[in-house]
């Protein structure tokens, strides 16, 4: 269980020493544009309303499920910046089991200087998707805890 | 040239917020149309009344409280010069815009509205001006009636016309749009709605800074502002209403100052217009209103509204060469802002790189989700200007979307 924590914060590592290679913001916003547009992150079909995450700015889908007891995020938004970080969330929580990602505290995105995308008065979305992803996962857990 | 300079260089002199750094450059402020700055004149206020006066008002007879309530009370007068109501009383003290739309839909609409009724509204209200009259509608089983716009974001006079029925009971109308800049023909539709004996209320939180309100030539029967668009504080606004309809609306909210006698069997209530107004108001904001209303006097809307209408001009003039760069909102008649949308690129990653670039917008649906979707987009940005605006933060702005263009 500790290995599976470790887990998490090492890929958290990875991104800040990532970041830390960029001296201003542009080069950060860039780089986090440039994963934005990398993959589409979620399939076109996914894209329903019951998987909508609404913010005031931009919205969010995102799905997900358990796959040999490790949850498998996919997510999107019409928003590339906001589509950049969620690569990032999704990197760092997706493939890890259900209570890892409950326990994550994710200080990374404060660590590479996008703290504001996590503030709620940002009111982006990203606050809820970081809430739902770990609202998925604690199900998920109850689940494996409960077979039925 | 230069005079209009060294105007604008004083006028700005007096926001000290205006000095402040945003990510290490100098802030431009074009989200106006949510809230203005606020010059030293209104802080200075509001902590004098804090520092020399605080004290409840009407209600206590030693000095403090006869400063405050003497203090409170002519701004009150203030307001009725400012926007020419016949009466003091006319004037009431709410939390703002909303607040009095809410009082207006909660206390006449209660009264006012039945089963089948109808309320007509139009296709860009701003959502304060929707929910309330949405919620009474669902109380009364009364149904709420959309004026539609045309493509440029203007009303159509004529469906308007058609709209209005023997059931319709109210109108409530929006001055000038806080996401279109539309500036609606209000007079011309007051008298149509007068001509049918249909009251009309005006939502004037995006026209009361820009353009002079004279209630009494409008005929208007309710117009609602807010005091921190004008560069006052927030949490207080007016509610203006015609003398006779506010006599006769039963009080919104209980308890103290709206009553006048008490006892557990029947309590009367106070007169206006106090009668609209329960509890220990937001008095240090009601007297930073005074001082906006002084602010804005000692400018004048010839000044102010030259000085908007210019920089909106500019803005457009430099826009338009931005190539993807769609205007949302193109009416003939509009005031202060530009609101558009940058192909390919959505709002939201336009604002947080601008707001990289120290320069403040508005993005998002600016509270009008139906205007949004009637121009079927996900929002806009919006640059909002106010006094203090200059066209070097304009070529500012333009060349923030240019390197926003450049980033996507
Ligand atoms: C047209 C319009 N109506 C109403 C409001 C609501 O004003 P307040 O939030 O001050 O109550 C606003 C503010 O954005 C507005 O622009």
């Amino acid at each position: 269980m500790v290995g599976t924590v470790g887990n998490i914060e090492r890929k958290e590592q990875e991104i800040i020493d990532e970041f830390s290679l960029f001296d201003d913001w542009m080069d950060k916003y860039e780089h986090i544009i440039s994963l934005g547009k990398e993959l589409p992150l979620i399939e076109e079909g996914l894209k329903t309303e019951d998987l909508l995450i609404k913010g005031c700015q931009s919205r969010v889908w995102l799905h997900a499920k358990l796959e040999n007891g490790k949850v498998i995020f996919t997510a999107d938004s019409d928003a590339i910046i906001t589509k950049g970080i969620i690569n990032l969330l999704i990197s760092v929580l997706s493939n890890e089991e259900p209570d890892a990602i409950v326990n994550a505290d994710l200080s990374f995105i404060d660590q590479i200087g996008l703290k504001e995308h996590l503030s709620p008065t940002r009111s982006n979305g990203l606050v809820s998707m970081v809430k739902q992803m770990k609202l998925y996962a604690l199900a998920f857990k109850t689940q494996l805890n409960n077979p039925s | 040239m230069s005079e209009l300079l060294t105007d604008i260089e004083a006028i700005r002199a007096q926001f000290p917020i205006l000095k402040r750094e945003v990510n290490g450059k100098p802030l431009i402020y074009l989200d106006n149309g949510a809230t203005s700055q606020k010059p030293q004149s209104v802080i200075d206020a509001i902590s004098h009344y804090y520092e020399y006066e605080n004290s409840n008002i009407h209600r206590g007879v030693h000095t403090l409280s006869q400063d405050a309530t003497a203090a409170y009370e002519d701004v009150r007068k203030k307001v009725q010069k400012f926007i020419n109501a016949k009466y003091d009383h006319e004037v009431i003290f709410t939390s703002g815009t909303t607040g009095g739309i809410n009082l207006v839909a909660s206390s006449f609409g209660e009264n006012l509205v039945r089963k089948g009724d109808e309320i007509l509204i139009t296709a860009m209200e701003h959502h304060s001006n929707i929910v309330p009259w949405q919620m009474l509608c669902e109380r009364k089983g009364a149904i709420l009636k959309v004026i539609p716009i045309s493509k440029e974001g203007e009303i159509d006079i004529e469906e308007f016309k058609k709209l209005i029925g023997p059931k319709t009971e109210l109108i409530s109308l929006v001055h000038v749009s806080n996401s279109l800049g539309t500036i609606n023909p209000i007079k011309e539709m007051i008298d149509i709605a007068h001509a049918q004996n249909i009251p009309v209320m005006i939502d004037g939180a995006q026209a009361i800074h820009h353009i002079p309100v004279d209630v009494q030539e409008l005929d208007c029967d309710f117009y609602v502002f807010s005091a921190h668009k004008m560069y006052g504080p927030t949490g207080v606004g007016i509610l203006y209403g015609k003398e006779e309809l506010l006599n006769d609306m039963a009080p919104w909210q209980g308890g103290g100052d709206m009553i006048k006698n008490v006892t557990f069997e029947k309590t009367t209530y106070n007169e206006l217009p106090h009668k609209f107004e329960a509890g220990t108001p937001n008095i240090a904001g009601g007297i930073g209103l005074g001082a906006a209303i002084d602010f804005i006097n000692s400018i004048g809307y010839d000044f102010i509204g030259e000085h908007e209408a210019e920089l909106s001009r500019f803005a457009v003039s430099q826009l338009r060469d931005i190539k993807g760069l769609r205007f949302i909102g193109t009416a003939k008649e509009r005031a202060g802002l530009v609101s558009f949308v940058l192909d390919g690129i959505h709002p939201y990653d336009t604002g947080v790189i601008l707001d990289k670039l120290g320069i403040a917008v508005r993005t998002g649906h600016h509270c009008t989700q139906p205007v949004m979707n009637f121009f079927e987009v996900p929002g806009t940005v919006r640059a909002s200007f106010a006094v203090y605006n200059t066209k070097q933060e304009v070529i500012r702005l333009v060349e923030g979307i240019e390197r926003v263009k450049r980033m996507f």
